[in-house]
């Protein structure tokens, strides 16, 4: 495989998976008779949505970013979609992994046959994928309806949300496999909350003066950096440096999720 | 010459930090043999099924299954085999059948066969009717029995059962022997452990018997007693608290004997006559009872302990 150095940045247990889709069967099996579940992700951007709509937007006014002028609710709705991808993603590789991971033991079975570490890390996280994906997809039509889609490029929020979801799913579910109980798990919105409140999420990257460095350091404020562009329609260099960000993230997680699995599993 | 075994393990090691939990221990297991590792709790043999599950990395020697090495076979081997671990790891989210059939998709059936296998199997441990049912509801027994089903969706050459029936009622334990009775039958090879010397008895054609990681004796149920133990065996009960003044009674009445926190057992070729001679030498023992030697008993003579504490 030294002929695709490409290939290298994907963990070695991940590079032999070969039925990862069989995971995503399960949760399809699983959410056969409880989708009605699912539909409770589309109502969390309609609210989101509409409070900044009809009570901050009239409230705070428009804002002025990178030379154009945008309405408050133009300006947040995008940040909104992007941290709505990261709760997802970090809700299903957290709480709904450690639960089959260390009490179900719904791993532990799939591991006897011939699916392997690989398939369980990729299946999981493309599971969050997909579930993220349709949310994504809800808010992009909440954004459309209420008026706040400014570009057709829009649509490319969709892909970057799947990123967003990515990185965070990764990350996600590697410190999962780090947590010993469930007390622990009061420490992700310690980590999730700073993370939405101060990504350039409220009020552009302008207003935090000399700190900006420090909310550069945030995953969010690269996935709503993005966004943001997608719906102004502007393209520049930046967004490579987002995306690459984003990724990095999303590989680094996926490293430590396989090496961590197969100490905990395979012992 | 014997066929080649299916599996074949020699000098096999397995070690967690500084505890050593299988010492180096060698076996052969042939087709359509039912082969059973007997020993307590902590005798290294759950550590030693999941290494032949291969879900678990060997530390020290070889260990080979159809002829493959698990360390890079792993998945070739996996694919021919049935697992029944020691804890039920049923997919709670799911239905009874739906169990099954995932688990047929996990091997790479096609749904149409896997579903038709799910119906089949679960005739097969009679559950039909539980189908639909989620897992979650069913008796430890039903549990199990669906554990068993699942573990033969791609029918395996080998089924690996760790402890199929700690923790069960007596009807529901006899359900599971005949069922893997039945199976053994159609020439499936059976592993399986268990400190029940009853089940051992039972089910295997051939065992081993464990103990820190070792293994102590080796030979089929009957070979093991003879061997080990003598024909019968005399139980005697005391007063709580008098065992040791009373041994001087068990002296010299049969072959040897043990004293247990409860009893004192005496081996000998015919039980009733060492009876005789210990009622004789004035013995008055609140209970006495003869039997027949079991397992238990080349546990006990084994390792000087019982095997369910």
């Amino acid at each position: 495989m030294n002929s695709m150095p490409l290939l290298r940045i994907v963990p070695p247990v991940v590079r032999i998976a070969r039925r990862p889709q069989r995971m995503v069967e399960r949760q399809l099996m699983c959410y056969r008779r409880t989708w009605p579940i699912l539909l409770s992700g589309f109502f969390e951007p309609l609210f989101y949505l509409l409070s900044i709509r009809v009570g901050l937007g009239k409230l705070v006014g428009d804002v002025k970013v990178g030379g154009r002028i945008l309405g408050y609710a133009e300006f947040v709705a995008p940040a909104m979609m992007a941290s709505s991808a990261m709760n997802g993603a970090v809700y299903d590789s957290t709480m709904n992994v450690f639960h089959k991971l260390k009490y179900a033991r719904v791993y532990d079975a799939v591991l006897a046959t011939p699916m392997g570490i690989g398939d369980v890390a990729l299946g999981e996280i493309t599971w969050a994928l997909i579930r993220g994906l349709l949310y994504s997809c809800a808010f992009l039509l909440t954004m459309i309806v209420l008026g706040l889609a400014s570009s057709p490029w829009i649509v490319l929020s969709l892909p970057i949300c799947v990123l967003i979801g990515f990185a965070f799913a990764a990350v996600g579910m590697a410190s999962t496999t780090y947590m010993r109980g469930w007390t622990d798990f009061e420490f992700v919105p310690t980590a999730t909350m700073p993370l939405f409140l101060f990504s350039a999420t409220f009020y552009p990257i302008s207003s935090y003066g000399s700190w900006a460095w420090v909310v550069q350091l945030s995953p969010l404020y690269h996935g709503v950096a993005l966004v943001r562009a997608a719906n102004a329609g502007q393209s520049s260099w930046g967004n490579v440096g987002h995306v690459g960000f984003l990724l990095t993230m999303a590989f680094a997680g996926l490293w430590v999720v396989s090496r961590r699995l197969q100490s905990l599993l395979v012992k | 010459m014997s066929p080649e075994p299916l599996i074949h393990a020699t000098g096999l090691r397995k070690q967690f930090g500084d505890f050593t939990a299988v010492d180096g221990i060698d076996f052969n297991v042939q087709p359509g043999e039912a082969f059973g590792f007997l020993g307590p709790n902590g005798a290294g043999k759950s550590s030693t099924m999941r290494m032949i599950g291969c879900t678990s990395p060997i530390s020290g020697g070889t260990l080979r299954l159809f002829g493959l090495d698990p360390a890079t076979h792993g998945r070739d081997i996996r694919r021919r085999l049935g697992v029944v671990p020691q804890l039920d790891s049923l997919d709670q989210e799911l239905t009874v059948e739906e169990n099954l059939i995932i688990y047929g998709r996990y091997f790479d059936l096609s749904r149409a066969e896997a579903r038709r296998r799910a119906v089949e199997l679960l005739d097969f441990v009679q559950l039909t009717d539980r189908a639909k049912s989620r897992v979650e509801p069913l008796s430890g027994g039903m549990k199990r029995r669906v554990t068993i089903a699942r573990s033969l969706i791609n029918e395996p050459d080998l089924l690996l059962l760790d402890e199929p029936t700690t923790g069960l009622d007596p009807q529901a334990r006899h359900i599971l022997w005949d069922r893997l009775y039945r199976l053994k039958q159609q020439g499936v090879t059976l592993v399986l452990t268990t400190h029940y010397m009853d089940e051992a008895e039972q089910l295997c054609d051939r065992l081993v018997v464990m103990d820190a990681g070792r293994i102590v004796a080796e030979g089929s149920p009957r070979q093991l007693i003879e061997q080990h133990a003598t024909r019968e065996v005399l139980e005697l009960r005391f007063p709580a608290g008098t065992n040791a003044d009373n041994e001087a009674y068990a002296l010299g009445i049969g072959d040897r004997h043990e004293v247990l926190p409860d009893r004192i057992l005496v081996y000998a070729h015919n039980g009733d006559e060492a009876l005789a001679k210990a009622i004789g030498a004035g013995a008055k023992p609140e209970s006495a009872l003869v039997r027949r030697s079991t397992l238990e008993d080349v546990f006990l003579r084994l390792t000087g302990r019982t095997l369910v504490e």
